[in-house]
């Protein structure tokens, strides 16, 4: 099959690739979103000074 | 664990998809718009999966003051969500072609719908309660009501009459789906499975890190 047949799949492209990249972006973000947060987090957590006065070097 | 599931998930989702795109012939009467399935059917499992998890965490959670089955429950609440409303969404990219209209208020559907009102509920119940404790205990209370829901959209296509088809993949008996289109449905399903325990874990971790005292977590490293 050709490329641009691939793509047309059968006169069903925009449905099959909607669902696709659909699904792709919605997973795809919430990995992306998850990462930042975990990030953004574990930054906290270095930047908190231990119990006691002492000082968390990352 | 995160590695373990998170790797092996992109390598099935890459043979998913190739088998599901490449290999699996074009069916003989929704032609290639029934490829839409590979994800629509997956997303659709993990919807419900997921919502029988967050009742049983949230139960535990309620039940024996276990925080971080409360917090497991939150974690799952998400990605239940996602993956309920892309079984929505998906289901109507394909009901189109093969319907003839992007959405009916048929059994299945309307239940599924139903689910992803709970999960917002559970969701924005939740977040609008300052006390963890209390907001744990609330969505307890939410999660376990609807979790009858489940059953009713597994079996909907049973018990009603739908324009949604009857189930295609069988436990107890003859799967009614051809091996080469059934293999890529259970890697995708397989992948999503591997892809949801390593995004749940990695939130865990992060409710983990918001709501326990900065220092406590600082001094435990």
């Amino acid at each position: 099959m050709s490329w641009p047949g691939f793509l047309f799949m059968g006169g069903y492209g925009f449905y099959v690739w909607g669902a696709y990249v659909l699904t792709l972006m919605a997973m795809g973000g919430e990995v992306l979103l998850l990462l930042r947060r975990l990030s953004a987090r574990s930054c906290d957590i270095r930047n908190t000074p231990i119990r006691g006065g002492t000082e968390v070097r990352a | 664990l995160i590695p373990w599931c998170a790797v092996p998930a992109g390598i099935l989702f890459a043979v998913g998809l190739y088998l599901g795109l490449f290999v699996a012939p074009a069916d003989f009467q929704q032609g290639d718009a029934y490829r839409v399935l590979f994800v629509h059917v997956p997303a659709a499992w993990m919807g419900m999966l997921l919502y029988i998890l967050l009742a049983f965490y949230a139960a535990v959670g309620c039940a024996f003051n276990a925080r971080v089955s409360s917090m497991m429950a939150s974690s799952l609440s998400i990605t239940g969500a996602m993956f309920t409303g892309l079984s929505l969404v998906t289901g109507s990219l394909w009901g189109r072609p093969t319907w003839g209209t992007w959405w009916v208020w048929d059994a299945r559907t309307t239940s599924t719908l139903i689910l992803l009102f709970l999960y917002i509920g559970f969701i924005s119940l939740q977040s609008a309660i300052e006390d963890p404790k209390r907001a744990d205990r609330a969505g307890a209370v939410l999660a376990l009501v609807g979790v009858v829901n489940v059953p009713i959209i597994y079996f909907s296509v049973q018990w009603w009459s739908t324009l949604h088809q009857g189930a295609t993949i069988r436990i107890a008996d003859e799967t009614r789906m051809a091996a080469s289109m059934l293999v890529p449905l259970l890697v995708m399903i397989a992948a999503c499975w591997l892809y949801s325990i390593a995004v749940v874990l990695v939130r865990l971790r992060c409710l983990i890190l918001e709501r326990e005292p900065p220092g406590a977590i600082a001094a435990a490293k």
